[in-house]
């Protein structure tokens, strides 16, 4: 789809966010209330001595999962899956470039992934909750988040250069 | 129109989580639409060689910007009970700068890696995984980095509010800050497609 369409798309689906619930889009706060599901499973004492954890144990019913942002990130993969179909781009591949192998892309995947699990909880957001969302609403740690994500991702790009060619 | 309708208690909780899954539809849907499926399409981004990332974030940020502002005008929504997330200066700037790393290091944010998995690609998976361990780290790490964390707090503050602007002349920037982008994003597009 055009840039500017699939963003006017997202635009209206954020302007509907704010419409009908007031609030904006999520995803890594959906990714804490599993992360805190495991672990108050695991070690139920140490989950509600941490205010982390804590934060996302205080749903109505206590369970992590009983959440908005859990149901809205349901709602990504299902409608993350229906384009796909529709596109004729859901199937089994590992995304990189020619020049390194799956292991390494593995790797820096999931190294990757650490770092975006981190700084989006340092930060209250990531690019779904803090750019997009209080982007549109002004919110000047947002865009301070969002000048600081694109500024160190250029500065190190280089590094990574292989991967992605 | 009373909007936000949740905050005027015009339905309850279970309604609101159904919403949730509609809007969360919409939202993967044109993400995946934008390619965003596809950590390589989303790389190019930091080597200026493809914007399609800047171009949607920031025309998705001035649709429901300039939206949310006439709907305001218009009387139908009330913008202060629009939750705007309170700014921690600190703490989002370096949060930030670890974000960027691991965006280029590992090709998906959080909402992305979400449309890669389901979309069957198996470093998306990997990709969630990390952020699980991530997160897990961060809610380890909270006890003993927890001042830091709660340090340089500014409230519910609007970049209208730090330039002392007014909330439409902000808007109105804000546009025609999006608009130099979008033309100089297709010249160098265009320039990266020609060498």
């Amino acid at each position: 789809m055009n840039p500017y369409l699939a963003g006017i798309g997202l635009g209206l689906v954020l302007l509907t966010a704010f419409v009908v619930m007031g609030r904006g889009l999520g995803a890594s706060g959906a990714l804490s209330s599993f992360v805190t599901l495991g672990v108050n499973a695991v070690a139920p004492a140490h989950a509600q001595s941490n205010a982390f954890y804590e934060e996302y144990l205080g749903t109505p019913n206590g369970n992590p999962l009983n959440d908005w942002l859990v149901y809205e990130i349901a709602g990504v993969l299902i409608g993350g899956l229906i384009s796909g179909l529709i596109a004729g781009r859901v199937r089994r591949t590992v995304d990189k470039g020619a020049r390194i192998t799956v292991s390494t892309r593995m790797i820096y995947a999931f190294g990757g992934g650490i770092l975006i699990g981190l700084g989006s909880k340092i930060a209250r957001g990531c690019t779904s909750g803090q750019a997009l969302t209080g982007g549109a609403l002004l919110s000047v740690g947002s865009w301070f988040f969002m000048i600081a994500v694109f500024a160190s991702a250029y500065a190190v790009a280089y590094l990574f250069n292989r991967q992605w060619t | 129109m009373n909007a936000p309708f949740y905050q005027f208690g015009l339905f309850g909780n279970d309604t609101a989580l159904l919403f949730a899954v509609v809007i969360g539809i919409g939202f993967g849907f044109f993400l995946e639409q934008a390619g965003f499926g596809s950590s390589v399409k989303l790389a190019q981004q930091f080597y200026l060689r493809d914007l399609t990332v800047f171009k949607v974030m920031f025309t998705a940020i001035v649709t429901a910007m300039l939206g949310l502002f006439w709907l305001s005008w218009l009387g139908l929504v009330d913008l202060s009970l629009v939750r705007v997330l309170p700014t921690y200066l600190v703490p989002q700037l370096i949060g930030g700068l670890v974000f960027g790393v691991g965006f280029v290091m590992g090709g998906y944010c959080p909402g992305t890696c979400c449309v890669a998995a389901v979309t069957g690609k198996m470093d998306g998976w990997i990709h969630l995984a990390g952020m699980f361990a991530g997160i897990f780290l961060f809610g380890e790490l909270l006890p003993l980095i927890g001042n830091w964390y709660s340090s340089t707090p500014m409230g519910e503050i609007t970049l209208s509010q730090i330039f002392n602007l007014s909330h439409g002349t902000m808007v109105l920037l804000i546009v025609l800050a999006a608009l130099a982008g979008f033309y100089g994003a297709d010249k160098l597009e265009g320039r990266s497609r020609s060498t």
